[in-house]
């Protein structure tokens, strides 16, 4: 009942204030740092470059970006590596 | 000491020219000899909302050009006559006045003048480059906006990089009803964002379109509620510690939501 009620007044979702807040942290963080799709490309290459030294990744599948946990900025990748190499 | 501002943005139509015109009369209203120049050259608007359109016999452009002395340029408020606006052209494009000759300008009208009030344009091009070029203070106009704020936290980027290390806030068109739904960015969220300083939250006001229509700032209407809040802003400006206008009284829903809150 009380869970109908909450609904019929919004209260279980999230505050359309709250949502701009979010969005505007993560945007402005790419915002000010300046980061270009571009640069994020030429970034995402390098990584690329270096790690394929030492294995054999899948750049298909392969994730990056900055993220904005609560209070913190992290460059967060995900790349799936399909087997290592040799070391030489 | 004279001062210059600059009333910036970023984003358009957030209430720059509503702003220069507000504070600038309030200004004047204590006494104080203000000149308002209207940068937003091909899209003048200060004349109309001061209620000087018929006035204008020389413009910005002819000043800087050299064609005139700005002096002979300047229109007098007929009721403020502490009041001055240096209008824009309305047929020449932003490119006609170069951030040099408005810091030239500037330098000479601050031995007449206690403040210059300068509005600037929409965007972040050679307009708000020569707008923003003379002036010791921006003040970043906003709204309790998702993509107001993003274009103020540009501006405030692009003032930082111009060496403008003076940089105050207003928020302008606060819905407080909305807020209090929590559909609307509050003044803790933009703070928090922007962490510059606020000398002002004006609200969503009727009156100002009144009082536009009229060529009479809002801040010569009394009971009007945006009025206040920029006599206070003129207030904080002049150096007052003015405390922030409270917020509305709640909302229905508020007021319903706080009663199934005690269930
Ligand atoms: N506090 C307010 N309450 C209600 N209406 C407002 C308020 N402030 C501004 N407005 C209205 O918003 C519109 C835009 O205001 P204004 O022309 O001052 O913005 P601007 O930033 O100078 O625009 P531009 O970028 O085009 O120069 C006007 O119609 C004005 O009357
Ligand atoms: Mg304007």
């Amino acid at each position: 009942m009380l869970d109908v009620l909450k609904r019929v007044f919004g209260m279980s979702e999230k505050k359309s204030g709250a949502v701009a807040k979010e969005r505007l942290q993560v945007v402005l963080i790419h915002d000010r740092a300046s980061i270009s799709p571009e640069i994020m490309e030429k970034i995402k290459e390098e990584i690329i470059t270096v790690l394929s030294k030492y294995m054999n990744i899948n750049r298909a599948d392969m994730e990056i970006a900055l993220e904005n946990d609560s209070d913190s900025v992290a460059l967060v990748a995900n790349i799936p590596v399909n087997s290592m190499r040799h070391a030489r | 000491m004279s001062q210059i501002l600059v009333i910036t943005s970023g984003k358009g139509g957030v209430g720059k020219t509503t702003t220069t015109a507000n504070i600038g009369v309030g200004l004047a209203m204590r006494g104080h000899k203000v000149a308002l120049i209207d940068t937003d050259t091909g899209l003048r608007n200060l004349d109309l909302l001061l209620g000087l359109e018929n006035r204008i016999l020389y413009d910005l452009v002819d000043v800087t050009s050299g064609r005139v002395a700005y002096k002979k340029a300047l229109v007098r408020h007929k009721k403020f006559e502490n009041l001055y606006l240096l209008p824009t052209s309305q047929v020449k494009d932003k490119s006609a006045v170069n951030p040099e000759q408005l810091v030239t300008l500037c330098a000479e009208m601050k031995k007449e003048f206690d403040f210059i009030i300068i509005d600037c344009p929409a965007g972040i091009e050679q307009g708000f480059k020569t707008a923003i070029a003379a002036a010791d203070t921006a003040i970043v106009v906003t709204m309790p906006e998702i993509s107001a704020v993003r274009d103020a936290d540009k501006i405030i980027g692009e003032l930082g990089r111009a060496d403008k290390e003076n940089v105050k806030l207003i928020v302008n068109r606060i819905r407080p009803q909305m807020v209090e739904k929590g559909d609307m960015l509050d003044m803790g969220d933009i703070d928090e964002i922007l962490s510059v300083a606020c000398i002002g939250q004006v609200p969503d006001d009727e009156n100002v379109v009144v009082a536009t229509n009229r060529g009479e700032p809002v801040i010569t209407m009394n009971g009007s509620t945006a009025g206040q809040a920029y006599k206070n802003i003129v207030a904080r400006i002049c150096g007052e510690n003015v405390p922030f206008l409270k917020p509305q009284k709640e909302g229905f829903f508020a007021r319903l939501k706080k009663l199934f809150g005690l269930l």
